[in-house]
């Protein structure tokens, strides 16, 4: 379990950062998992082409929300490539089960244990796809895939 | 040791004795890590199944395997012959009163099509209006919405009450000349509550309807008749009652099944087929298209026996006594609130909770690493959880397997997760 639920995750999940409107953005996005309820709101201000505030809100799990307050720590500042680089790193992440490596910023490393857990990963994609979906321009709402195990109608 | 059955001649009652029937089940000595042992709390999703189940699996397999209604030769009769003994043993179950009557089919969601395929597509018109509920299965609306959007019948919905029950004043006002079914769960997989039956349908009857009944929670765990129901259309499923996944059940009125056409085409469900025309078979012939599932039928047949023997009052008492202590054990556990009903008598073995500031998930996820399997999320009815105001629950299901030790470690568990996520928003 420890393997899932890193103290650095607990962190992020009990004290959220960025986790705030955002008055004027740019674009934005919002996300779900309707299986589990997960629900994530992205918002990103973009000048030039780098990302100078982002925020989010929503409710789900502790690792969808943790995920999504890891993600804005790390885009915040960033160019929209290297915000993009993460995005695509971040799903190389939960595929492989290897550290993503994203440069100066440790804390995403702890999500690595969630590759473990099948019926976890869409909820710490969520953010990213989130993330994604607004900078290609705000457009229709993120569905994550719902992967098999979440797919079972067994009420 | 026996006890005859008041009742029923033919069937040998067995004393209920949780320690023998927890040795019929495998799977219940599992361990989900070392020294971890599975505490099974999934049983609405789908049960558990004894050895005598598993055995006549693999018996038919393995000593009879044969096409049904197909051979002279002596294994396609063999098999032919347990496979309608198995189907004997379903109408006696539900006290059908024919046993042409039970169709075999894959699943509840399967037989609830079938109706809405073969029954209401012919018989429904626009305007026509179907009933069913706030707390319906999403097997039970959806075929209705495309019911609905393919011809132009009306849907409704009986509302829900706070505590989880129909609301049944609402329901006096819905159910009218203009409703043609009432179709409706007997409980809910998402609360548990059980449906004031004994009330709708006779409202339903009173104006002409047909009334079908998802059984897929009550038959599993409650006493069914559909005689003294007085219903039309009964769907269920094996793989909820001991049996094997992949056989459904609907029993019909003959003389609606015989008014319906055919679900699907085929081989089996035809008399006589010409270049032109093809003319059909008898039911419950007419629509088992195709060969069947001959092995899990007869297995299924295996797992009516067993229930049989324990008898369904007997299962409803044991689950109703493990749903007290459960309710009352779990309003103890700090932070837990509990939906639906809350009288052990108004529900059946289902619990659905949320403990605060931690999302149903996480519950699922730690219980799991003690060894219990619950189900987290919106367990396919999603209008509850609308009703509810919550995106997902924590629920766990008892069947009759299940003890009150197991309810301990459940409660216990729960005591950690808080503890884990304490400070948790
Ligand atoms: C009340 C109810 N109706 C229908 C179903 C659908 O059953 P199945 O998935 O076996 O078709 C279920 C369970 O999944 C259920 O609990």
């Amino acid at each position: 379990m420890e393997d899932l639920y890193r103290e650095i995750i607990l962190d992020h999940y009990r004290q959220p950062r960025n986790r705030h409107a955002i008055e004027s953005p740019s674009c934005s996005a919002d996300g779900s998992n309707p299986l589990c309820g997960d629900q994530v709101t992205v918002a990103v201000v973009v000048d030039g082409d780098r990302i100078t505030e982002i925020g989010f809100s929503g409710q789900g799990c502790s690792i969808s929300q943790a995920s999504a307050s890891m993600m804005t720590e790390y885009v915040r500042g960033r160019t929209v490539a290297e915000a993009r680089a993460g995005v695509d790193a971040f799903q190389q992440m939960m595929t492989t089960g290897t550290v993503a490596g994203l440069e100066g910023f440790d804390d995403i490393d702890a999500l690595v244990g969630v590759a473990k857990f099948p019926a976890r990963v869409k909820c710490a994609s969520l953010a990213w796809k989130t993330l994604e979906q607004a900078l290609n321009e705000g457009g229709a709402p993120v569905t994550t895939p719902v992967t098999t195990d979440e797919r079972n109608s067994n009420g | 040791m026996t006890i005859a059955d008041p009742r029923d001649t033919g069937v040998q009652r067995l004393p209920f004795d949780l320690a023998r029937i927890r040795r019929d089940f495998p799977i219940l000595k599992r361990e989900i890590a070392p020294g971890v042992p599975l505490v099974y709390l999934d049983n609405a999703a789908t049960s558990q199944k004894p050895v005598q189940v598993i055995a006549e699996l693999t018996r038919f397999y393995r000593d009879h395997n044969a096409n049904i209604h197909r051979g002279v030769h002596t294994l396609s009769v063999e098999s032919t012959e347990l496979y309608e003994a198995a189907r004997a043993k379903v109408a006696r179950f539900i006290n059908a009163p024919k046993t042409e009557e039970i169709i075999f089919t894959r699943n509840t969601t399967e037989s609830l099509n079938l109706v809405a395929h073969a029954w209401a597509r012919k018989f429904l018109h626009e305007g026509d209006e179907v009933v069913i509920s706030e707390i319906e299965h999403h097997s039970n609306i959806v075929p209705w919405q495309m019911l609905r959007d393919a011809r132009g019948i009306v849907l409704r919905y009986i509302p829900m009450l706070p505590d989880g029950t129909l609301d049944l004043d609402a329901a006096r006002k819905i159910i009218g000349p203009r409703t043609k079914l009432l179709s409706i769960t007997a409980m809910s997989n998402a609360l548990g509550t059980i449906v004031s039956l004994e009330v709708l349908v006779p409202l339903a009857k009173a104006q002409g309807a047909v009334v079908m009944v998802d059984g897929a929670q009550s038959v599993p765990h409650l006493p069914v008749d559909v005689q003294a129901l007085d219903i039309d259309f009964l769907a269920f499923s094996a793989h909820k009652m001991l049996g094997p996944t992949g056989i459904g059940i609907l029993w019909g009125k003959m003389a609606l099944l015989d008014a319906m056409d055919p679900f699907l085409g085929g081989g089996d469900m035809i008399l006589t087929v010409n270049m032109e025309r093809s003319t059909w078979a008898d039911v419950p012939a007419k629509f088992e298209a195709g060969t069947p599932n001959v092995a899990d039928a007869i297995a299924f047949g295996a797992a009516i026996d067993y229930l049989d023997a324990l008898g369904m009052d007997a299962v409803r008492e044991h689950e109703r006594e493990i749903t007290d202590y459960a309710l009352r054990r779990l309003a103890d556990v700090p932070g837990v609130s509990i939906f639906g009903p809350m009288d052990a008598d108004l529900r059946g073995g289902v619990i659905s909770f949320e403990l605060e500031g931690v999302h149903p998930h996480d519950i699922g996820q730690v219980l799991d690493t003690r060894g219990v399997a619950i189900r987290t999320g919106h367990h396919c009815a999603q209008p509850v959880m609308l009703a509810l105001n919550v995106p997902a629950t924590a629920r766990a299901s008892f069947y009759l397997y299940n003890t009150t030790d197991e309810v301990d470690k459940l409660a216990a568990s729960l005591q950690e997760v808080t503890r884990f996520f304490g400070g948790g928003r």
